[in-house]
């Protein structure tokens, strides 16, 4: 058994204040590879923060969090760069697509921070554009995109690279429910290929089709069963 | 070896070796990069995204190259203009006179000798050399033949000058028809007169094949030239010019007023020390040698008169340009504080954000350089035609301002890079993006 994708041990974090807001409190949680995980809760209940945690986007004030097996405490703000280049794929909540570069551009910007070969970096953007099922769209302009679309353009992105974990903020929040539909769809399909995912989201029909269900309240973070609902 | 995994609490008491941080986290961390064609990439992109913004940002900056490039270019021009025209008259031309003495009186000879023009074409850099002496007629006037005409004034008040043969090339001229004399017509005291085409026109000479012959008193002279025109000394064109050897024969000539001399390029200072020892070894201090002020003074008097008032405004334009690119470039970071989340969570590190937006705003700079650079040498070129001056540059001048661009949009990017490098992920993301 190789190490899981994420590991949490007693991860806390607060924020400075009077009095100090305890957005995430001592969650301990395991992801294996392979797992596709819902974290839900309503707004304000800590989800964002434990995201900005999981994609090393912010440091915990206490506990333990491993990422692929590597302690992510002791690694400084380069090698933090250096996993999320390599490890971590983001999709986000309002797409955060360049407007002024095609598609495939757009999907090409995530292998500009890692030190791989430049070689058929666009042959591989194609391939993970046609993957999301939008090889047909590769020289398209964000602008020409419904958002649906567009979300898919990111998730190609978040594609590229093969990382271990993908982490979702949100990703429907800006979608109508059909179009919603067809994201999740393609969660599944990436799930069923073996792709880690985490889903962050106070959608219970987004967090349904997830394999796992964790739940966040008042920063504290608690798994429900499969039965649950 | 297979092991299982243990509960997330027996972990904190008793980590695992994937744990320790000192030893295997270094092979499983993969390093972020941002290769330099990558980098020139995204920069490309970034500023040709917006061309128009990227042309009014720079536009400050190539005001300012432009105007210093056009202000070195035209006070160089300029100079050298000043130049040009010292080196054709007057920075080849020395000329050597008898010297103020204390107690000098009529009778004192003159402390140049009549072989001046073989003293000094002797001298390395002498080019030519003559006298140049005026003659006492005793009041004699001018005339052609002897005509009778009643209505017509046909004597005139001519001035005559002795002259070596040396001095027709001395001051340049130029023979409209017939010759000089020579060195010959000057030691056999030949009565031969060159006329300058004024003198000519007075007394009626337009021509030299029908041998004509002019009077100065009682005097009679062959004209055998007359003058088209001179560089120097243009007095010799109102004048009858006649040998040195005339002169004494007949108008008891004493000595040597002036000597004229045409140098080689550079040689003026050189030959104004020598030319003194040269004609009056005994006492060179009789001797004053008129020499022409140093070019390079000349130049640098210009240049620096031009230059000060147009650099300090070039500068201030230079200033504005800085102000401007790092005005834009912040807003600019402002604008994309959505693109700059996304790096980061791609994987830029903070260093790799700082780095483009510097290379942004240098890369805009040089641009900036470039540009201006051309549009001051265009400023240069089209007021030296205009003017009908040579365009003068400095060859590092247009080397120098691309560079000077960049600089200044580097200086410029400090800031709004520093501001983009410290944007944090976190708020950065949660602005909305296409």
């Amino acid at each position: 058994m190789t190490a899981p994708v994420v590991e949490l041990v007693g991860l806390s974090r607060s924020f400075p204040g009077t009095p100090p807001v305890h957005a995430l409190r001592d969650a301990d949680l395991l992801v294996q590879q392979g797992d596709y995980l819902a974290i839900v809760g309503p707004s304000g209940s800590g989800k964002s923060t434990l995201l900005h945690l999981l994609g090393l986007l912010d440091r915990p004030t206490s506990g333990v969090y491993a990422l692929d097996g590597v302690d992510t405490a002791s690694l400084d703000d380069r090698e933090r760069a250096g996993m999320r280049a390599h490890r971590i794929g983001f999709v986000f909540q309002s797409f955060h697509l360049l407007a002024s570069r095609t598609t495939a551009e757009n999907v090409m910007l995530s292998e500009v921070y890692r030190k791989g070969p430049r070689k058929q970096r666009r042959a591989r953007a194609v391939e993970a554009l046609e993957r999301v099922g939008l090889g047909h769209r590769i020289d398209a302009m964000p602008t020409t995109l419904s958002g649906g679309e567009r979300q898919r353009v990111a998730v190609a992105r978040a594609l590229v690279g093969r990382p271990s974990l993908l982490l979702a903020d949100e990703p429907t929040g800006n979608l109508d429910t059909a179009t919603s539909e067809q994201i999740l769809e393609l969660f599944r399909e990436l799930h069923d290929d073996g792709l880690t995912l985490a889903v962050i989201t106070h959608d219970l029909e987004v967090a349904d089709v997830a394999e796992r269900r964790v739940q966040i309240r008042d920063g504290v973070l608690s798994e429900l069963e499969r039965s649950w609902r | 070896m297979r092991w299982t995994w243990p509960e997330p609490s027996e972990l904190l008491r008793n980590p695992p070796p994937w744990l320790d941080r000192s030893t295997r986290r270094r092979n499983a961390v993969p390093a972020p990069g941002f290769r330099p064609a990558d980098l020139v990439g995204e920069v490309t992109t970034a500023l040709t995204a917006r061309p128009a913004r990227t042309m009014l940002t720079a536009l400050g900056t190539i005001l300012g190259v432009a105007a210093l490039v056009a202000t070195l270019g035209l006070a160089k021009t300029a100079g050298n203009q000043i130049v040009r025209q010292f080196d054709e008259l007057e920075a080849t031309r020395v000329v050597l006179s008898n010297a103020e003495r204390q107690g000098r009186n009529e009778t004192q000879l003159s402390a140049i000798p009549f072989d001046a023009e073989d003293r000094l074409t002797r001298l390395n850099g002498v080019e030519a050399a003559g006298t140049k002496t005026p003659v006492d007629v005793g009041g004699g006037l001018a005339r052609s033949v002897p005509l009778i005409d009643p209505q017509g004034q046909n004597e005139f008040q001519i001035p005559v000058i002795a002259a070596s043969p040396g001095l027709f090339d001395a001051v340049r001229a130029t023979v409209r028809t017939g010759r000089f004399f020579d060195t010959g017509h000057d030691e056999r005291s030949d009565a031969v007169a060159v006329l300058g085409p004024g003198a000519a026109n007075r007394l009626g000479v337009e021509r030299i094949d029908n041998l004509p012959a002019i009077f100065v008193g009682e005097e009679a002279f062959a004209v055998v030239g007359i003058l088209d025109d001179v560089a120097r000394e243009t007095d010799l064109l109102n004048s009858i010019i006649i040998p040195n050897g005339l002169a004494r024969d007949r108008f008891q000539l004493a000595g040597i007023d002036e000597v004229h001399v045409d140098v080689a390029v550079g040689a003026a200072d050189l030959i104004g020390a020598q030319a003194p020892i040269a004609l009056s070894p005994n006492e060179p201090g009789f001797v004053r040698a008129r020499v022409p002020p140093s070019p390079r003074a000349v130049r640098s008097t210009v240049e620096s008169e031009v230059n000060a008032l147009f650099l300090v405004l070039g500068g201030l334009s230079l200033l504005v340009g800085a102000i401007g690119i790092a005005n834009v470039t912040l807003v600019s970071v402002l604008e994309r504080t959505g693109e700059i989340g996304l790096r980061r969570a791609l994987g830029a590190t903070r260093g790799h954000i700082a780095g483009q937006f510097l290379t942004e705003s240098a890369a805009l700079g040089l641009f900036a350089g470039v540009l201006g650079a051309s549009l001051g040498i265009l400023s240069v070129v089209g007021v030296s035609a205009a003017r009908q001056w040579t365009p003068v540059l400095e060859p590092w001048l247009p080397f120098a301002a691309p560079v000077l661009g960049a600089i200044i949009g580097l200086v410029a990017g400090v800031y709004p890079a520093w501001k983009a490098s410290s944007i944090e992920p976190i708020t950065a993301l949660r602005v909305g993006a296409g």
